[in-house]
């Protein structure tokens, strides 16, 4: 009896304890918030709305807006995930369905090696290797042949929105990739079967039983792979060209988020340079946590159809 | 009666593991043919390999020949594609597609094969369904999803799914095991009703299903064919000793 006793006590304590560590998650969570929230209100109270529609960045004068960063942000991470996502798919597909066993883990094994490589090597890679290519290759042949584009119009810079763009595509591929191989590796044989067993050839067993069993996960993984673009600070900083200005053209440098943060805290001059860039912090959070919101809701109604199934 | 299907010297390996060994046997054009036999006898790989679904399996080795009408189903310039869209099989476990309704489901296959008008793709709907009767209780809600289904309505939106494209033959792999007693008993109903359009070849635990529904029984241990005929003789007057031990519940 006193054993049992003594079980429930320690069970009460172990719940208090875990409930403590569960808390503390969530007051981080909030006072960072409301310090950020705290640390950016000079800014708020002064430049107001002007601050997100404007994009006037001078610390001379004390006149910040954040436009040219959050279109930044916002074009690279979308653009980025656009091109990753098929490469990520197709690569996740090798591996699961059409490779070999030996090539195919072998295949993902070496996804697995990127996804651990620090980012700073990828934007040392990016400003040594790959801006100078996009310059003298890439981007000539683009201004070349789509230059009647508004999206290819300028000079050849090399650093630049595309180059952000491919730097971060090459960043996210391997988190796409290995969350979809996981997912499809997940697909019961009996589904594939079924399609086979139907007549259909190895893609359209893909299309008809793969693709469609796995697509609530996969869509999680391409919303991991976003919301690392929308974070990466280092290897955008060091190809993007960091340049505060709006431009149709992906050749013309940019701005992002994270960038002009990690570029300007450490030397900023006057209460309100902190406290901009501390606003920016805080839309940068804001933005994270509605592409969260909108995954959430995107997995939801994709999955809640399917209601007590083999989901 | 025709023979629809002719098994000969039919050898399966898994690596070196050689699941089954020397079948022959035939299988006659609208009838219903259960395999039955103790777990690991091989009546599973002899029933999907009719219609090449060890291509699937890296390691499974497929030699002999097995002949659909005159095509020899192993031939060197076959399609396993062809091959299954006239041999059609119903799995173990319902397995629909969960993310389809259940009219996308019965027209899944063809979807594969492309354009199907909208009138006719209802019409195979309604017919398909009737057929496993399964249309009374499903056709308010045709566009539901299909796991929405209990898992014998599953089963024979399965089988609906399968002779929606016309198939030759059917095979079955313990198709009821997974289902309740009503359910099963549907199923059974389903199999003597669908006899008189398709051949059918079952692969069952159940011996007094193998009784009920079969017109040949094939017994099939360790690998090998033991004795296949007139299913009423099979159960009651057995050749061979092995036989007759299985179905008076010796062992197995």
């Amino acid at each position: 009896m006193q054993n049992s006793a003594q079980g429930i006590k320690g069970d009460a304590i172990f719940r208090g304890f875990t409930l403590l560590l569960a808390c503390s998650i969530i007051v981080i969570l909030l006072l960072m918030t409301a310090e950020m929230v705290k640390e950016s209100l000079p800014a708020i109270s002064r430049f107001g709305w002007r601050f997100i529609s404007g994009s006037t960045w001078d610390a001379v004068q004390e006149e910040f807006a954040s436009l040219p960063y959050l279109y930044g942000s916002i074009v690279s991470s979308i653009l980025a995930i656009l091109l990753a996502t098929p490469l990520s798919i197709g690569t996740a597909l090798f591996i699961t369905e059409l490779a070999p066993r030996k090539v195919g883990a072998a295949t993902a094994a070496l996804v697995e090696l990127l996804a651990a490589i620090p980012s700073v090597i990828y934007g040392l890679w990016g400003i040594l290797v790959m801006t100078p290519w996009l310059q003298s290759t890439i981007q000539p042949f683009l201004i070349e042949h789509f230059g009647f584009l508004p999206f290819f119009r300028g000079a050849p810079y090399g650093v630049s929105m595309l180059a952000a763009v491919f730097i971060l595509m090459i960043m996210i591929v391997p988190i796409i990739t290995s969350i979809t191989k996981e997912v499809l590796m997940a697909v019961p044989s009996s589904q594939k079967e079924a399609a086979i067993a139907l007549g259909a050839t190895r893609w359209e067993m893909i299309r008809m039983a793969v693709l469609p069993y796995g697509r609530s996960g996969i869509l999680g993984a391409v919303i991991l792979g976003l919301g690392r673009a929308i974070g990466e600070t280092m290897a955008v900083t060091m190809v993007i060209g960091n340049t505060p200005k709006i431009s149709l053209s992906l050749l013309s440098p940019a701005y992002t988020m994270p960038s002009v943060i990690a570029n300007e805290f450490a030397e900023t001059t006057t209460k309100m340079h902190a406290s901009a860039l501390m606003e920016i912090g805080l839309i940068l959070l804001f933005v994270t946590l509605v592409i969260n919101f909108l995954a959430r809701m995107l997995l939801w109604s994709v999955t809640r159809k399917w209601k007590g199934g083999v989901a | 009666m025709n023979s629809k299907l002719a098994i000969r010297d039919l050898n399966i390996h898994f690596g070196d593991n050689h699941a089954v060994k020397n079948v022959a046997m035939e299988v006659a054009e609208n009838s219903v043919t259960a395999i039955i036999g103790p777990s690991g006898c091989g009546k599973s790989t002899v029933l999907r390999s009719i219609n090449r679904m060890h291509d699937l399996t890296p390691s499974a080795r497929v030699t002999g020949t097995i002949m659909l009408d005159d095509t020899d189903i192993y031939g060197r310039s076959v399609d396993p594609v062809t091959i299954r869209r006239r041999v059609g099989m119903v799995f173990q476990k319902p397995n629909p597609f969960p993310a389809m309704s259940i009219y996308d489901n019965v027209i899944a296959g063809y979807k594969l094969n492309g354009v199907l008008k909208k009138g006719d793709a209802d019409e195979i709907v309604e017919s398909s369904l009737k057929r496993v009767a399964l249309w009374d209780e499903v056709k308010d809600r045709l566009r539901t999803g299909a796991v929405e289904l209990s898992g014998g309505q599953q089963q024979r939106l399965c089988i609906a799914r399968t002779i929606a494209v016309k198939p030759e033959v059917i095979l079955m792999d313990e198709p009821a095991s997974a289902l309740d007693p009503i359910s099963t008993l549907k199923i059974e109903e389903l199999i003597e009703d669908l006899k008189s359009k398709y051949t059918i070849v079952i692969v069952t635990h159940n011996m007094q299903q193998a009784a009920r529904v079969s017109d040949v029984t094939a017994f099939f241990y360790i690998g090998e064919l033991v004795e296949i005929g007139e299913t009423r003789k099979v159960f009651t007057n057995p050749e061979k000793k092995q036989t007759e031990d299985y179905i008076t519940g010796r062992f197995g």
